[in-house]
């Protein structure tokens, strides 16, 4: 995975200018915030499932390496293989692989954040593997060569003006007066085009929402049915997981699937939540004759027992990116990385090094709304402060910021020169402003000062009054 | 050793470092043993626990709100107007792939001559699909259909219009409760091959959060509930 | 968290936090006022400074902890501790504690501190007991829970108690009122166009509530409000609350005009 663009802070003012990305995020803001809440209210045992859900994988991760291996044996006796891959090159190198052995010549691929993490599209079109995705807002996102804007929404940046031309631009062969005014033309093409591919994959790639133990099971849910189509169709499935996926049983499945589509979207549960066990047994309809599951590490290991343990809890909701005044305001390709919102801000440092991502964790005002509507409560504002402590030990962030900080600091240490100095600069701001009772320009502070006025101060310190009061 | 073995050792000796683990540690591994061999449930939403007419009624209206159409009948014979008269009304194909399900295929459908049954492997051609549930969830107005020898997983997803059939007396308030029927079946710890949760026809919200449906997968879901069959 | 009055006024040391000292210190004497028509004593020890939340949110984790020490050899004698901030009264109870807690000399007396750290609704009426004020404003008032008042000293309903009590007041509801105002602290000089854009979510959810004042309990995000409505050129007066509560509001508002 690479970082994306670096530059957040262009980025994210590129953003703010973009009155179609601006409207977009309206959407996010107000339609995903209701909804969440109004399924919340319609589940009186909210609350009560996600404490049971982070227990169960904080439980799990505790006990991760002897999940893995159970779940490895499970996969074996339902005839499939399971696969770890350290790295995202291992990964790459096994699915690869696999696909060169089966005579594949195009893939198809259900929605997943870890194929992007390694890399996987790319790595196959290299080695002349067609890999269509059919998630619709990922399919679009491909055809336009972007990465998704949103954990969940993958395409909520664009408006359906947008995408029928890109339609008709990639889909050649159709009648160029057809109507593409609407949605639901849009979708009808699409699933007209990509039925042509589900039928003649070679290999159907997936990821997995979780991963069960007991049985020895990958759950993808979807509401379109697409993941279904890429697994069931093919003569090869692959599921590519990362590691911290699993948990133990059935149960444990059952109570954080309560709490994924709820989050999510609002919806009581997606449209469709598959669970594949091995390849196609002896006397099914159908089914893909080989079933392989890749584990991917990738960084996540080092993470456990540590500081950020508890972010692979994650299941990969969206909902902090919902309620994330920063996300809704610069939507999710200003972060740079594949991972965004809340959550990309602490896991991006993690599986790249702090250095190659500060801006994430520091671009926040740690309002704590994340954690709030976390389905597995990761404590995500400690973590973010966490990263910005480990920033500032390498010597970030710029000198001036340093500067600036030590100076407070030094100050705030001297009551004294604290006091004395803070009068005189009051006073100043204040005979600045004069009667207007606010600053719109100040030469040292034109950061506070290009999008709002600064309040002018009343004139003394508190300190100064008090004292005054006291002695009069 | 290979390379999937040293990848296999890479990764979990990094786990156990990182836990600070070893991997004989008896405690840890009495702990794991216990949980995959209990299988504890959480908490189960107290809408799941209604008796089991306030169970078919939740799972009917969920399955409604979802998107669904939902229909009850009282015997075989229902079944097949039911279906006759859904495709009749929404002027759908008269043409049913139907899963092999001894079920379905001994339905009588000489009650409904206009209705042609076509057996044999989906194909993305197909207009309706006709398979079985294996079971019913009340609390998100869910159905349990599984992979074997007469379900091919295609069909719930590669025809227009998909119409289920579920008894009556396998819905159920639960996801758990389900499970644990399935254990009954099917043993525990094993899972055929495929079991899908469907809860509604196919859609997707990705073109500006507008919501269309038949996305990829059917356009249109009627589920049809068969009474309890006296002796 | 009620408490039993002891027979003699408790004794509360106002932390009058960095931001009202500096910038409005008619905060802090509302808040006086509010504490002893409470029934408490107040006394403000003159060497504070900061609860040190910059050093702290920048992950100068050495000189918040030096700074939080100080803090607690100044305050640890009084009763309780009241800050007019949502923010500070948090740092005080949620975050010294951790901060301190590998420090033998300190640790338990940061569990100490926090125990009696309040952000000044909640003590008001949690501990005080203070059912309503006697304040009259007659006009159109909305309230933005600051993320601190809300998450980390859950005032919302202290806040909106006191506030229904005022005389007159028309209390309406903030759209998503939970949601942040951009503040942040070192955020919003850190990140300044996303903290502006943030802000004006915010100011424009004020506007059409029609409330002709908007009042919080944190100075910070009252600044940050006030800032963008003067420079949208908008009428809307923003106050600290304990500044209606104790019915001081003869100073211009925040940023408003001297007259």
């Amino acid at each position: 995975m690479t970082a994306l663009s670096p530059d957040f802070k262009a980025n994210a003012a590129k953003a703010l200018a973009n009155a179609d990305l601006q409207r977009a995020l309206l959407n996010v803001k107000r339609g995903f915030v209701m909804k969440r809440a109004s399924a919340k209210a319609r589940l009186p045992e909210f609350d009560r499932l996600r404490n049971e859900a982070r227990a169960i994988k904080l439980h799990t991760l505790s006990h991760l390496d002897l999940y893995l291996e159970y779940y490895e044996r499970k996969v074996a006796e339902s005839g499939g293989h399971v696969h770890f891959a350290p790295t995202a090159e291992d990964a790459r190198e096994i699915i690869l692989k696999l696909c060169r052995d089966a005579g594949a010549k195009l893939v198809t691929k259900g929605k997943s954040m870890v194929s992007e993490e390694i890399g996987l599209n790319a790595c196959l079109e290299a080695a002349g593997i067609e890999a269509v995705e059919t998630d619709l807002g990922e399919y679009i996102a491909q055809m336009r060569k972007e990465a998704p804007s949103h954990l969940i929404a993958p395409i909520i940046h664009l408006n359906k003006e947008t995408i029928a031309e890109d339609f008709r631009l990639a889909h050649v062969g159709l009648p160029s007066d057809r109507t593409l005014a609407s949605a639901a033309d849009l979708v009808a093409e699409a699933r007209t085009v990509l039925r042509r591919k589900f039928v003649s994959a070679d290999v159907g790639i997936t990821g997995a929402n979780l991963l069960i133990a007991e049985t020895g099971t990958s759950v993808v849910v979807t509401n379109e049915g697409n993941a279904d189509l890429t697994q069931a169709l093919p003569k090869m499935h692959i599921v590519i997981a990362s590691i911290e996926k699993l948990v133990p049983t059935l149960e444990d499945a059952c109570t954080i699937l309560r709490l994924l589509a709820r989050s999510a979207t609002g919806q009581e549960i997606t449209t469709y939540t598959t669970f594949s066990t091995g390849p196609r047994r002896e006397g099914d309809a159908d089914g893909p004759r080989a079933y392989h599951v890749v584990l991917l590490d990738n960084g996540r290991s080092e993470m456990l027992g540590g500081s950020f343990n508890d972010m692979l809890s994650c299941i990969r909701c969206g909902a902090c990116l919902n309620h994330c005044p920063v996300y809704t305001t610069i939507g999710g390709h200003a972060y740079g990385s594949l991972y965004t919102g809340p959550m990309g801000a602490v896991l991006t440092p993690a599986l790249l090094g702090i250095d190659h991502a500060r801006d994430l964790p520091n671009a926040s005002s740690l309002c704590g709304r994340c954690e709030d509507v976390c389905p597995v409560r990761i404590p995500l504002p400690s973590m973010l402060r966490a990263w910005r402590e480990r920033d500032f030990a390498r010597g970030n962030p710029s000198l001036t910021e340093r500067m600036a900080l030590k100076l407070w600091v030094y100050a705030a240490k001297r009551p004294r020169l604290y006091h004395t100095l803070s009068g005189a600069i009051i006073k100043m701001l204040a005979a600045l402003a004069g009667r207007t009772g606010r600053l719109r320009r100040l030469p040292f502070a034109s950061a506070w000062t290009r999008g709002r006025d600064l309040p002018a101060p009343q004139g003394k310190t508190f300190h100064q009054l008090y004292a005054k009061r006291s002695r009069g | 050793m290979s390379v999937s073995e040293v990848n296999r050792t890479k990764v979990l000796d990094r786990i156990r470092d990182a836990l600070g683990a070893d991997a004989p540690d008896m405690w840890r591994q009495v702990d794991v043993r216990h949980r995959l061999v209990t299988h504890p449930s959480g908490t189960i939403p107290a809408r799941s626990l209604g008796n089991h007419e306030a169970c078919l009624t939740l799972f009917s209206g969920m399955l409604s709100s979802q998107g669904a159409d939902v229909a009850r009948v009282h015997d075989p014979e229902g079944i097949v107007k039911a279906i006759a008269a859904y495709l009749a009304k929404f002027e759908l194909s008269t043409e049913l792939r139907i899963s092999e399900e001894p079920v379905l295929v001994t339905l009588p459908w000489l009650l409904a001559p206009r209705l042609k049954q076509i057996y044999g492997e989906p194909s993305a051609a197909d207009k309706i699909g006709l398979s079985r549930a294996i079971a019913g969830v009340a609390e998100t107005g869910t159905l349990f259909l599984v992979s074997g020898a007469g379900n091919p997983t295609s069909l719930n997803f590669l025809p227009e219009t998909h119409i289920v059939i579920v008894d009556e007396g396998d819905i159920v308030g639960s996801y758990e409760q389900a499970w644990d029927n399935l254990r009954g079946l099917y043993g525990e710890g094993t899972l055929p091959r495929t079991v899908n949760w469907i809860s509604g026809p196919s859609r997707t919200a990705d073109i500006e959060q507008t919501i269309i449906r038949g996305a990829h997968g059917p356009k249109c879901l009627f589920v049809v509930i068969l009474d309890e069959q006296g002796p | 968290m009620t408490e039993v009055l002891t027979r003699e006024a408790p004794l509360v040391g106002l932390f009058v936090t960095c931001l009202v000292d500096l910038f409005r210190p008619s905060i802090g004497f509302a808040a006086i006022k509010l504490l002893e028509d409470g029934g408490a004593r107040v006394e403000v020890p003159l060497t504070q400074t900061c609860c040190g939340q910059p050093a702290f949110n920048s992950g100068d984790r050495a000189d918040a902890q030096a700074i939080a020490r100080q803090v607690v050899d100044v305050f640890e004698a009084f009763d309780y501790v009241v800050a007019p901030s949502g923010s500070c009264a948090g740092m005080l109870r949620l975050h010294y504690p951790a901060l301190l807690a590998d420090n033998p000399a300190y640790a338990e007396r940061a569990k100490a501190l926090a125990e009696k750290s309040y952000e000044l609704t909640r003590f008001l009426v949690d501990v005080l007991h203070v059912e309503g004020v006697d304040a009259t404003y007659a006009a159109r008032v909305t309230y933005h829970d600051s993320c601190a008042s809300l998450r980390e000293t859950g005032s919302g309903w202290s806040a909106r108690t006191l506030l229904r009590s005022v005389r007159g007041i028309d209390l309406v509801e903030l759209a998503d009122s939970e949601a942040c105002c951009g503040f942040g602290g070192t955020f919003s000089v850190k990140y300044p166009g996303i903290s502006s854009a943030i802000a004006e979510a915010k100011t424009r959810a004020i506007a059409e509530t029609g409330a002709s004042c908007v009042v919080a309990c944190d100075l910070g995000c009252l600044m940050q409000i006030a800032g963008k409505f003067t420079r949208e050129a908008k009428k809307v007066q923003v106050r600290h609350i304990a500044e209606l509560l104790a019915d001081m509001v003869e100073t211009p508002p925040i940023g408003g005009e001297r007259i």
